[in-house]
């Protein structure tokens, strides 16, 4: 049983005139179909606009399916008296660092999440502490979010997130706004939550390097899954990620272009020591 | 100038003043400002700057950052300064051409001055030992008697933490437009008051924009975080009075007997 | 020679507890018609430094001239240069006001007093340059995409018709064929109008790409001023400030370090292709 389970989901935006009258429907997630197991580690990737941040926001019942079914951890995200088991199992990270941080103190940003749920005090301490080092933001605890950085704040947003205890955690773009070194930050600290404190991780981007690490990757364009597989499978389709608007690596497309060239090099290669490896076998081979 | 605006934002010191109560330091800022409005003589001024500057150094929060709040309001004091000190009648002290100063107009822009520099630095203890959170908490605990005139007062005291937050991003926020704008050619500084107004249009229609996004990404980041409104809700800082705001309460309330005796008795 | 900067300092909150150095000593000279790269980590300096390029920022100590004048001369019409040095900000799109796209790209042209006529007509040639539809013109800009968005704010800057155009991060935020597409527009024009470009950028892969000169930021100062090959050289120097040269450099640096007899200066794909193909044919 998987901890996410989409099946023929569909989402529609109704957008209406000022009258209220229908002016056009847009359909954002078009028959859509993943499925996520507990503790794994996966990314969505497409371009701006290919329906993914809309895919998120179901999955914490930000939005309720138009049509099929999302499950979560069992229960039906279309059943409005799931709404709040649902936002505690999967909690989410929105792509403004900024945008979401509440409170004015590092630690009662945190303390949010939990308030609300009605943990009481003593945990809510313990909880706060847990999660602000599992991100490795404890020494800032009394800080201001206004004079962090970028990647700081990020953690920051996810440890509030952690807080609540979720099983899955879903980022919707968490790095978009980042410089190199906060992207670096919050992967690092994303992967770690999901390799020590085994949370699902569903990670959203169009930044190709950071899914060389997931588990599973879907690719999603128009509203549908377009590819899915694991990384290595994913990005020995140079073309076809580019058609749907994706970048690939450059190592990647390096051995791409090379294999084009006519070196016999296999599909998929991800990391530097790879190419060369294969390099050096080939004039060896010779 | 803009960075200079003090209100609103934390300075974290492991001190007494900011292990206080809130509503322990909202009562005794409360009983600093009328304090400060009802003294007269020299040996009240003394008593009141004793108090406030043993109070600051309790906090350990450095002068030089309570002062730099006073920088922002810096043109204000001076203009309300001249308004008492030229147009108060009384006996002349000085007279240049048709202007004189009176001994009187002397005596109101000093006193004048003094009182809204205590009454600034007096909030601003209050406001840089108490996280704004804590300080919409203690408000709201209260007033929460006013939740049964159907008073909104959990609604209002998360708005109010909020707006406090934000003010300093969207303070930012303001610096950069302008400068965008500028950039293509804006004029902001020159110009009649009609003709100003209408140059604000281009910083003004994005900051409202911005602020709008700001909210909405908010709303939907607290919804996500499982937040209805007030009910059922825990406090990671309840509010508990503890030996300490004892002590406070009594030495608030013990200075404030002594200033009334002191101006009974003068 | 579009600018020089002699010993160009800049102290935030000078002769406060809080007083920083963002630029310290930078002397600099930009050519006309360049391409630059400007690369540094968050608070390098890289910002505070293009901010002085049009007087948005006054530097604390040093002179700047714009073709060879003083800009911090007396009688020295600062909007004048700001219609010049057209500056394009991180996020642009954050600064559009008007009710129709058009409009708020005449914003700019209107500001510098053309006659009603040429700020038509610059409007519709900066829209037209960045390729956006007409249709979008009447409509709010609000209601563009992301991606148009941005299109529309960089237009209201290329209506000036600025000798000097500086991007601040243009392609921030943007999915990989958006920041393609911005970066090859850029591009375009550079070669089109062969104005001056300044690309502020964190990703050392775009830079490469297009930029004739690299200039590599840190804690104030210049660190390093070339080609983008000589640059990536110093990769590992780049590392200890937080930066990263292209993946490729690091691979080709790589191999020599294996023994593989590669040539080294490659720092894009296509480059990086050939000096392999190239080392191959040369071990049969």
């Amino acid at each position: 049983m998987g901890i996410i389970e989409a099946k023929n989901l569909v989402h529609e935006y109704i957008i209406r005139d000022e009258e209220g009258n229908v002016e056009s429907i847009q359909t954002a997630l078009d028959h859509m179909d993943l499925k996520v197991e507990p503790g794994q580690f996966i990314a969505v990737l497409g371009h701006n606009g290919s329906g993914k941040s809309t895919f998120a926001k179901h999955i914490n019942a930000l939005l309720t399916p138009t049509e099929g079914t999302l499950i979560v951890d069992g229960m039906d995200a279309s059943d409005e008296d799931n709404t709040y088991a649902i936002r505690q199992t999967a909690g989410m990270v929105f792509q403004n660092p900024d945008n979401q941080i509440i409170a004015s103190v590092v630690q009662e940003d945190v303390g949010f999440g939990p308030e609300n749920i009605g943990v009481p005090t003593d945990e809510i301490w313990e909880r706060v502490e847990r999660s602000l080092k599992s991100v490795g933001m404890w020494k800032y605890r009394e800080h201001s979010p206004n004079k962090l950085s970028g990647g700081q704040k990020q953690r920051v947003a996810i440890a509030g997130v952690m807080a609540m205890e979720p099983k899955c955690i879903i980022l919707d773009e968490p790095t978009a706004m980042l410089d190199p070194d906060g992207r670096k930050e919050v992967l690092a600290a994303v992967h770690t939550l999901n390799r020590e404190k085994g949370v699902t991780i569903i990670l959203i981007t169009h930044y190709m390097e950071e899914v060389v690490d997931a588990d599973y990757v879907y690719v999603m364009d128009q509203g549908k899954v377009v590819m899915e597989g694991n990384p290595r499978g994913i990005f020995s389709q140079v073309d076809t990620l580019q058609e749907h608007r994706l970048d690939v690596p450059q190592i990647t497309l390096l051995a791409h272009e090379l294999q084009r060239a006519g070196l016999p090099l296999a599909d998929g290669i991800l990391t530097r020591e790879e190419l060369i490896d294969a390099l050096e076998r080939i004039v060896k081979g010779r | 100038m803009l960075r200079d605006i003090t209100l609103g934002q934390y300075y974290p010191a492991d001190s007494k003043i900011h292990a206080l109560d809130p509503r322990t330091k909202l009562f005794g800022t409360l009983l600093f400002i009328i304090s400060v409005f009802s003294f007269e003589g020299v040996i009240g001024f003394v008593a009141i700057t004793v108090f406030l500057f043993w109070v600051i150094h309790m906090s350990k929060v450095p002068l030089n950052f309570m002062l730099r709040g006073l920088k922002a309001i810096m043109i204000l004091l001076i203009i309300a300064g001249m308004f008492n000190l030229f147009l108060t009648p009384g006996q002349p002290l000085v007279t240049i051409w048709k202007i004189s100063i009176t001994r009187e107009g002397l005596r109101n822009a000093i006193m004048m001055t003094i009182r809204m520099v205590y009454l600034i630095m007096g909030s601003s203890v209050m406001t840089l030992t108490t996280t704004p959170n804590q300080l919409t908490d203690g408000l709201e605990k209260a007033l929460h008697p006013l939740n049964k005139i159907n008073v909104p007062v959990h609604e209002i005291a998360m708005m109010m933490s909020i707006a406090l937050r934000f003010i300093p991003i969207l303070i930012e926020e303001t610096d950069k437009i302008m400068k965008a704008q500028m950039a293509r050619g804006a004029d902001f500084e020159s110009g009649g008051l009609i003709k100003k107004a209408k140059n604000m249009v281009p910083l003004l229609v994005p900051l409202f924009v911005s602020a709008f996004r700001r909210a909405n990404d908010l709303a939907l980041a607290m919804e996500a975080r499982c937040y209805v409104g007030g009910d059922g809700r825990t406090k990671m800082m309840p509010l508990v009075y503890t030996q300490i705001d004892r002590v406070g309460y009594a030495v608030v309330i013990g200075y404030f007997i002594l200033l009334m005796v002191i101006k009974a008795v003068l | 020679m579009a600018f020089i900067l002699d010993k160009v300092s800049y102290r935030y909150s000078e002769g406060t507890a809080y007083e920083m150095t963002a630029l310290d000593q930078v002397s600099l000279q930009i050519q006309d018609g360049e391409f630059i790269g400007v690369i540094g980590h968050t608070g390098s300096g890289k910002s505070t430094l293009i901010q002085h390029l049009n007087g948005l920022l006054k530097a604390t100590e040093g002179a700047i001239y714009f073709n060879g004048q003083d800009i911090y001369d007396k009688d020295y019409d600062l909007r004048d240069l700001r219609t010049q040095v057209g500056m394009v900000f991180q996020y642009p799109e954050h600064q559009l006001f008007e009710e129709t796209v058009f409009k708020d790209v005449c914003f700019g042209p209107k500001n510098q007093g053309l006659p009603e006529k040429d700020v038509t007509l610059r409007a519709y040639e900066a829209l037209r340059s960045v390729g956006l539809p007409d249709k979008y013109f009447d409509v709010s800009p609000f209601e563009l995409s992301g991606g148009q968005k941005r299109r529309a704010a960089i237009a209201g800057v290329l209506a000036m018709k600025p000798s000097v155009l500086i991007l601040d991060e243009p392609t921030a935020g943007l999915d990989p064929r958006g920041r393609d597409e911005i970066l090859d527009l850029i591009a375009e024009m550079h070669v089109h109008y062969g104005n001056t470009v300044i690309l502020v950028s964190h990703s050392m892969e775009d830079v490469a790409k297009y930029v004739d000169r690299i200039i590599v930021m840190d804690h104030g100062h210049v660190m390093f001023d070339d080609v983008p090959r000589e640059v990536f050289h110093h990769y590992r120097e780049l590392e200890e400030i937080g930066l990263a040269a292209p993946q490729v450099t690091y691979l080709m640096h790589e191999m020599q370090e294996r023994g593989l007899d590669v040539n080294c200066d490659a720092t894009t794909v296509d480059e990086a292709r050939d000096a392999i193909l190239q080392w191959i044919g040369n071990q049969r």
